[in-house]
């Protein structure tokens, strides 16, 4: 390995694919969790049939490999005449807008549940007495319930994020140059068999340290340790 | 029914492929977890820091790229040990490339179920057995392990229904399992939706069959305790 040539070369092209993963991890998480809002109070609904709608969802999308969901999206959809005469084509046939779509749908399954457990996990004494100072169930559920719930939920959607990061990793197979990408790319290009795997796993374990990191420091923010100990 | 146009079979041999690369990796990875425990377990300092560090880098670099490194980095290292065996071309095939890299995830996690399991132990377990004069491996063969076995079997559980969804990621290095199998009859008749969801079908009774399974086994590791109901 010339280091010159990797240092003036490779390395930008490998920072290329970390920003790139960044970019949809980051996109994915923070869509997911908008979309899950809704979802996670569903399945903590105390009725059954409100709670039985996004259980086939949540299901179905954490009961199968993204890499298959991926591929559903990115050559499934073509199957279909009409999505590809509709105005979304433009998009769909975009790997990149497809990866994000996935990987959005994806991390909502997983977030939903994490929240519906934050949701549940609120204890009742706190919900009751919202309702006994007179506030309403959407008052209590935006003031009482949902901020109790964000901060027992952190801890897990801070791994949730860790895993998405990891699992965008097979977004290279619908050619996204994302770090994955980078890394293959360029190992077939130098016939570097194993330099640039490892780069990539080292920039990876730098990615998932510095996230780790943030969410410390949200943590500390929003004192969850204060609530641990109930 | 849906017409499979003659792919049933290689279907079918997928999933039996796949069935087989997840068993293959979940014995291998129980060793590593059990090691990887002992290692955090240990009263040596050494020991912890492998088992640590053992933890923290497979758990932050992707499952994909694991698979790939399986596959493509060992090959230098192979043939240059093949070269004196007089096999120059020795490499890892797909399978076992991809067991290897699944057992090395899996056992990262599990050795945290393991070690969560191995502490909660009374220590008056150990020592009864020191006392009635059996040796440590038999201790840890007769009354540890098999109690370790029912605290960590709901752990465990989900981390075979991960990797079971993690096998997909073998395919990216060409073995034909439930993901290859349905690629290569989306290539042969033009229907990418139809075979990406009998595969997504597949994956999902392949779930529910393990948690029919693993709902026996917990019933059966638990025979003679009681839960306690808080």
């Amino acid at each position: 390995m010339n280091w010159e040539t990797f240092f003036d070369k490779w390395l930008p092209k490998m920072l290329d694919g970390a920003g790139l993963t960044l970019e949809l991890v980051t996109i994915a998480v923070i869509a997911g969790l908008i979309l899950a809002i809704p979802m996670g109070i569903a399945r903590a609904s105390s009725k059954p049939w409100v709670r039985s709608i996004p259980y086939a969802y949540i299901f179905f999308f954490r009961g199968t490999p993204l890499l298959l969901q991926l591929f559903m999206v990115y050559y499934g959809l073509s199957q279909f005449e009409a999505v590809r005469q509709s105005w979304a084509w433009t998009y769909l046939r975009d790997p990149y807008w497809c990866a994000l779509l996935t990987m959005t749908l994806h991390t909502t399954a997983y977030i939903a549940e994490i929240l519906r457990g934050a949701i549940q996990s609120v204890p009742s004494g706190e919900v009751e007495a919202a309702r006994a100072l007179g506030m309403s169930r959407v008052q209590s559920m935006l003031y009482i319930v949902l901020p109790r719930a964000a901060r027992i939920g952190l801890p897990a959607y801070s791994n949730e994020v860790i895993l998405m990061l990891k699992a965008s990793a097979v977004v290279y197979t619908v050619t996204l140059l994302d770090i994955m990408g980078q890394a293959k790319t360029i190992s077939a290009r130098t016939y570097e068999n194993e330099f640039f795997y490892i780069v990539a796993a080292l920039l990876y374990l730098a990615i998932t340290i510095g996230l780790t990191r943030i969410f410390r420091f949200i943590e500390h923010k929003l004192r969850v340790d204060m609530l641990q100990g109930r | 029914m849906i017409d499979l146009q003659g792919f049933g079979p290689s279907l079918l041999a997928g999933t039996w492929m796949t069935v087989k690369l997840s068993l293959a990796s979940v014995a291998l990875g129980l060793l590593f977890g059990l090691l990887g425990a002992a290692g955090k377990t240990s009263s040596n300092a050494f020991a912890r820091f492998l088992g640590g560090s053992y933890t923290t880098i497979v758990r932050g670099v992707p499952e994909t790229l694991w698979v790939l490194m399986a596959y493509y980095s060992t090959v230098t290292a192979l043939n240059y040990l093949g070269s004196f065996f007089g096999n120059p071309e020795l490499a890892l095939n797909p399978f076992a490339a991809g067991t290897l890299a699944l057992a090395l995830c899996f056992g990262a996690y599990s050795s945290e179920v393991f070690r969560g399991a191995l502490l909660s132990i009374p220590k008056g377990h150990r020592e009864a057995g020191l006392a009635v004069g059996l040796s440590s491996l038999r201790i840890f063969w007769r009354i540890t392990l098999p109690q370790v076995w029912r605290i960590a079997l709901p752990g465990l559980g989900n981390l075979y229904l991960i990797l079971l969804k993690d096998t997909a990621l073998v395919s990216l290095i060409s073995l034909t399992e439930i993901m290859r199998a349905a690629e290569i009859a989306k290539n042969g008749t033009k229907l990418p939706f139809t075979f990406y969801l009998i595969a997504a079908l597949i994956y999902l009774s392949l779930t529910i069959l393990v948690m029919i399974a693993m709902h026996f086994f917990e019933k059966r590791a638990a025979q003679g305790f009681t839960r306690n109901e808080v």
